[in-house]
C-alpha cells in the first residue's frame, strides 16, 4: 500500500504493509538510520521519535497510524544547521558513551522540554525511565536535560 | 527520497586509495543529506609517517586507531597518546579506524586489533606512544639533515620544528620524515613530562552520537543488500528437525530461507548454532516471515537443565574437593574441623547467569564477492571477525576486509558474543551472492548471546583471638562451557585469588561444571561475581569478630601501601558509618581487577515495606595513572551502573534448557530513576598502569548489599536483590 509520510518536513511515499512499524520504514525503506532498533516491544526507548510533537516508540507504532502526522526523527532535530538545545547540552556535558541509545534519549528529552520548561529531577526521571542505557550515562543525561532547559529558557529570553 | 548511496565500485576504490586510512565505516551508510562527522573526514593528501598517522599539508594529523570504540573512549585515548608524543595541537588531530586487512597483511602492524580486558591504555600505551615518539624524532631528523645540524638541537613543539633561527612546520618535513629510518627508536615520555595526557579532554566521538550520524554496524547500507532474521535452537546445541519455508515463501519481500549447522568442533570464539534464517528485502519482512514459519526443534539432552538443577549439582560438587587454586599456610580444613563451632562463620553465595544485552542487538553485514569479502560487525576483535569470515567463506584471509564501526556497547560481548552472527552473515552472502545484514531480534540476542556463567561459592572463616580471621576456606562451582577453558579457569575465581587480606591460612578450590549454554567474558569477568561474594562475606566475618567493616579492611591490608591509600581515601571521602537510623545504611567493598584497585561506599534507604533506593555510591580508584580524567570518571559511573543493574534487577532464569527471560520486559536493566549519585575519587599510586573500563563495577554490588544489611539487618547472599524481601519493622 502506498503511504505518504511527512518526516522532518519532507514528504516521502513508501509502498509497504500498513502494519509495518514506523521504525522499519525509517531504517530500511528511507535509510534514516539515526533511529535505532533495541527491543521491538516498546520496552527500551531506543527507537523514540516525535509524532505531532509527542515522544513515541516507533518500533510498536504501525506506519499507517503516522500518516497525516508530523514525524520528527533525530536527523530532523537539527534545524537550519542549528543544533537543538538538547543536542548542544549533550555535547557540552559529553553524555554519550557507546551512543546507541542516545537518539532515543535525546528525542525523549526534547519532547519533555517542549512541554515542561523547568522539569524537576523527578519529572526528568519519569519522562526518561523508559529509555534504557547500558553504558550508564544516566547521571549525565539528567544533568544535560537540566542544562538544555537552561539553554532553552535563555533562548526565549534573548 | 533523496538518498544517494555511493556505488560499490566507488567504495572499493575509496578503500584502496585510502591505503591505511579507514573511512569506510563512516562513509558507506550515509546519504547526501547526512552531515559527515567532523573527525572522520578523508585524510586527503596526507603523508604517512608510519602506520599510525598521516600529516597533511595543513598540518592536520590523522591518527589511525586499531581499537574499537564502544563508548570507552578508545578513539580519544589512542589519539591523545600519539598527540602527546608527536607534540601537535589537539585541535589538529582527527581519528579514523585502522585497517584490519592491512594489519594482517603487514605482519600485525598494529600489534593488537582487539579491545578487551581494560588493556588499551594499561598494557598497550608503550607501543602506541612509541609510534608518536618515533614520528616526532623522524620529523626532527629530517629537519636536522636539511639544516645541517644534529637532531638533538632540533625542538619539536605543537607541530613546529625549530633550531636556532630556523623554523618549519611538521607538514613541510613530513615527506622527508616518511623515508627516514632511525638508528635507535626513542624512549617514550615519563608521566612527569606529559603536557596533554592527564588532562580532561572531550571525547572525539560525542558530536556524531547526538545527531544520528554516527554509523553503527547495524546502520550499514550497501547497494543490493538484503536482510536476514535468524532463529537458532532455543536450547543451545539442539537440532533443527524441520521447517516449512513454503508456508511463508510468498509473503512480501521474502527471498530465501537458509539453514545453519552447528559446528561443535569450532567452539569457543567461533561457534554457530543449528538454526534457520529467513532473508527478505527489509528486516521487518524477514522477521515477520520467520516468526510465522513453522519450525520444529530437537532440543536434545540439555532440555531439562534449569536454575534449580544447576544449584543442586553445584551443591553436590561443593561437598567434594575441587581443584586447588590458592593455598597459604596450614591445613585450613583441619583447622576448621577442630575449631569450636561458635568461632566458625559459614555462608553460601550465588550469582545467576547474566547477559550482555548491548543496546545494539547482535548483528553483522557481510558481502561475499568473487574478489573479496567485506565485513561490518560490532566486534571488539576485528582480527577474529576477519578470520571467521575467511573460514566461513573459504577464502584467503588476505582478501577479507573488516570495517570498524562504532559499537553499540561491548562489555566483553563483542568478542565472544558476536562471532556466530559473523559466520551466519558470511554463509548467507556466500549462498545468495549478495550483501546481507543479519540482525538478531532482541529475543534471539538474549537467547543466543554468550552469557556470563553462574557461580556458587561456599566460605568458611575461623575467627582468631583478636576477632580477625585465622583461617579462610572457599570452594566455588562455576557452570562454564568447556569451550572456554582459559577464561573459565583463569577468571572464575578472580577476586578470590586476588583477595588482598592477610589471612595466615587460606585455601581455595574450584569446580568447573559443564553447561550447554555458551559462555563468555562479561565486563570485569570473575571479579564481578567473586567481588560480590568475597566482599559480602568479609562484612560477615568482620562483624562476627566485632570489627567495623572498613576498619577491618584497613587492618587486614596493613603494609600494602596502595590498598591503604584507597581505603583511607574511601574512609575520608565517604564518611562511612555503621550507626545510621534503621532503614538507612552504608556499606563498603574493595576489589582489585585489571591492575586497578577500586573501592566503593554505598548509601541506601530501605522502606519498611522493603523498597530499596540506592542513594549514593562513592568510588575510589587506584589505576596508577589516568590519561583522561573526565573519561575515566565516565567509565567508573558506567561500570557502577552496569554491575548495580545485574545485582539489583538482573538475573537470567534457566528453565527447560533455555532462559525464561526473553526481552527487556523480562530481563531488567537499571533505569534512570534507579541510578544513584556517583562520586569518583582517584587515589593514584603512579607506580603502575591499571585499566579503567571495568574495575569500578565489582565493588558496587557488595557495597550495596552490605549497606542493605545495616539498613535492614538482612544479609543478602544472592542476586538479584529484587528477589529478596527487604521489609523490616
Amino acid at each position: 500500500m502506498a503511504l505518504t509520510l511527512e518526516i522532518n518536513e519532507t514528504k516521502y511515499t513508501v509502498d509497504i504493509e500498513p502494519e509495518t512499524p514506523l521504525l522499519w520504514v525509517l531504517r530500511d525503506n528511507l535509510n534514516l538510520t539515526g533511529t535505532k532498533y533495541g527491543c521491538g516491544i516498546g520496552a527500551c526507548g531506543t527507537c523514540t521519535v516525535h509524532v505531532d510533537g509527542q515522544a513515541m516508540r516507533s518500533c510498536t507504532l504501525p506506519v499507517s497510524a503516522a500518516v497525516g502526522k508530523r514525524i520528527t526523527t533525530i536527523e530532523g532535530l537539527t534545524r537550519d544547521g542549528k543544533r537543538h538545545p538538547v543536542q548542544a547540552a549533550w555535547i557540552e556535558l559529553g553524555v554519550p558513551q557507546c551512543g546507541y541509545c542516545q537518539s532515543g534519549q535525546i528525542m525523549a528529552a526534547a519532547a519533555l522540554l517542549a512541554q515542561r520548561r523547568s522539569p524537576t529531577d523527578q519529572e526528568i526521571d519519569a519522562a526518561l525511565a523508559g529509555n534504557l542505557c547500558r553504558c550508564g550515562t544516566y547521571l549525565r543525561i539528567r544533568q544535560a536535560v537540566r542544562r538544555a532547559a537552561q539553554l532553552m529558557r535563555s533562548e526565549v529570553t534573548s | 527520497m533523496s538518498a544517494q548511496l555511493i556505488s560499490r565500485r566507488t567504495f572499493i576504490q575509496t578503500s584502496v586509495a585510502a591505503g591505511g586510512g579507514l573511512l569506510l565505516g563512516f562513509h558507506i551508510p550515509t546519504f547526501a543529506a547526512r552531515v559527515e562527522p567532523k573527525p572522520w573526514q578523508t585524510p586527503t593528501n596526507g603523508v604517512e609517517i608510519n602506520a599510525w598517522l598521516t600529516i597533511d599539508k595543513d598540518g592536520r594529523v590523522t591518527i589511525r586507531v586499531p581499537h574499537t570504540e564502544m563508548g570507552q573512549g578508545a578513539l580519544t585515548s589512542v589519539s591523545m597518546m600519539i598527540a602527546e608524543e608527536l607534540d601537535v595541537e589537539w585541535e589538529k588531530v582527527q581519528a579514523v579506524f585502522a585497517d584490519a586487512n592491512r594489519h594482517l597483511r603487514n605482519n600485525r602492524e598494529y600489534k593488537v586489533m582487539s579491545t578487551h580486558g581494560s588493556m588499551l591504555v594499561r598494557l598497550q600505551h608503550p607501543h602506541i606512544m612509541q609510534a608518536g615518539a618515533s614520528a616526532r624524532e623522524r620529523l626532527k631528523e629530517a629537519a636536522a639533515r636539511a639544516w645541517g645540524v644534529d637532531r638533538s638541537q632540533v625542538k619539536a613543539r605543537l607541530g613546529v620544528l625549530e633550531c636556532g633561527g630556523r623554523r618549519a612546520t611538521y607538514a613541510e618535513f613530513a615527506t622527508a620524515a616518511a623515508s627516514i629510518e632511525l638508528d635507535r627508536e626513542p624512549e617514550i615520555k615519563k608521566p612527569a613530562q606529559w603536557w596533554l595526557l592527564g588532562r580532561s579532554t572531550p571525547r572525539l566521538d560525542i558530536e556524531p552520537k547526538t545527531d544520528g550520524s554516527a554509523a553503527f554496524a547495524i546502520d550499514t547500507r550497501l547497494p543490493g543488500m538484503v536482510y536476514a532474521a535468524v532463529k537458532c535452537c532455543p536450547v543451545p546445541w539442539g537440532k533443527l528437525k524441520r521447517y516449512d519455508f513454503e508456508a511463508v515463501r510468498n509473503r512480501p519481500g521474502v527471498i530465501a530461507a537458509i539453514e545453519f549447522k552447528a559446528q561443535p568442533g569450532k567452539q569457543g570464539y567461533s561457534d554457530m548454532q543449528n538454526g534457520v534464517a529467513v532473508v527478505a528485502d527489509t528486516w521487518y519482512r524477514a522477521k515477520t516471515a520467520l516468526d510465522l514459519m513453522p519450525i520444529e526443534w530437537d532440543y536434545g539432552p540439555d532440555a531439562n537443565a534449569s536454575t534449580e538443577s544447576y544449584l543442586t549439582e553445584a551443591r553436590q560438587l561443593l561437598e567434594q574437593p575441587g581443584e586447588v587454586s590458592r593455598h597459604i599456610g596450614e591445613d585450613v580444613l583441619a583447622m576448621l574441623e577442630a575449631a569450636p563451632p561458635e568461632k566458625v562463620i559459614s555462608a553460601e553465595y550465588y550469582r545467576p547467569f547474566e547477559t550482555h544485552a548491548r543496546m545494539e542487538p547482535i548483528n553483522a553485514t557481510v558481502s561475499v564477492t568473487p574478489e573479496r569479502v567485506d565485513v561490518w560487525s560490532p566486534t571488539q576483535d576485528q582480527s577474529v571477525a576477519l578470520m571467521l569470515a575467511a573460514d566461513q567463506a573459504g577464502r584467503d584471509p588476505k582478501h577479507v576486509y573488516v570495517h570498524t564501526v562504532f559499537l553499540g556497547g561491548g562489555f566483553g560481548g563483542g568478542g565472544g558474543g558476536n562471532t556466530a552472527v559473523t559466520r551466519q552473515a558470511t554463509e548467507i552472502s556466500k549462498q545468495l551472492g549478495r550483501p546481507v545484514q543479519v540482525i538478531w531480534s532482541r529475543e534471539e540476542d538474549i537467547a543466543q548471546d554468550k552469557q556470563r556463567p553462574p557461580n556458587v561459592t561456599r566460605f568458611k572463616a575461623l575467627l582468631g583471638p583478636n576477632g580477625l580471621p585465622a583461617a579462610w576456606f572457599s570452594r566455588s562451582v562455576w557452570h562454564t562451557q568447556n569451550a572456554m577453558p582459559v577464561i573459565g579457569a583463569a577468571r572464575a575465581d578472580y577476586a578470590i585469588g586476588n583477595m588482598p587480606y592477610k589471612v595466615p591460612n587460606r585455601h581455595h578450590e574450584r569446580h568447573n561444571a559443564r553447561t550447554h549454554i555458551p559462555t563468555a567474558t562479561h565486563r570485569a569477568p570473575g571479579a564481578n561475581q567473586h567481588g560480590f561474594m568475597t566482599e559480602c562475606f568479609v562484612d560477615e566475618v568482620a562483624l562476627a569478630g566485632g570489627w567495623d567493616p572498613l576498619d577491618w579492611r584497613i587492618e587486614m591490608t596493613k603494609g600494602m601501601e596502595d590498598w591503604q591509600r584507597v581505603l583511607l581515601t574511601l574512609k575520608e571521602k565517604s564518611g562511612f558509618r555503621t550507626d545510621l537510623p534503621k532503614g538507612t545504611g552504608m556499606g563498603v567493598a574493595v576489589v582489585e581487577s585489571h591492575g586497578t584497585i577500586a573501592a566503593a561506599c554505598a548509601t541506601v534507604t530501605v522502606s519498611r515495606r522493603g523498597a530499596l533506593s540506592v542513594d549514593k555510591i562513592v568510588i575510589v580508584v587506584d589505576s596508577g595513572h589516568v590519561i583522561n580524567p573526565s573519561n575515566a570518571i565516565e567509565q567508573c559511573e558506567g561500570s557502577a551502573c552496569w554491575e548495580l543493574s545485574h545485582a539489583w534487577v538482573g538475573g537470567l532464569d534457566l528453565r527447560e534448557g533455555r532462559f525464561t527471560n526473553t526481552n527487556f520486559s523480562t530481563y531488567n536493566l537499571l533505569r534512570i530513576d534507579q541510578m544513584p549519585e556517583v562520586e569518583v575519587h582517584f587515589a593514584l599510586s603512579r607506580n603502575k598502569w591499571g585499566g579503567l573500563g571495568e574495575p569500578a563495577g565489582p565493588p558496587v554490588p557488595p557495597a550495596v548489599a552490605n549497606a542493605i544489611y545495616f539498613a535492614t539487618g538482612k544479609r543478602i547472599r544472592s542476586t538479584p536483590f529484587r528477589n529478596h524481601d527487604l521489609s523490616w519493622s
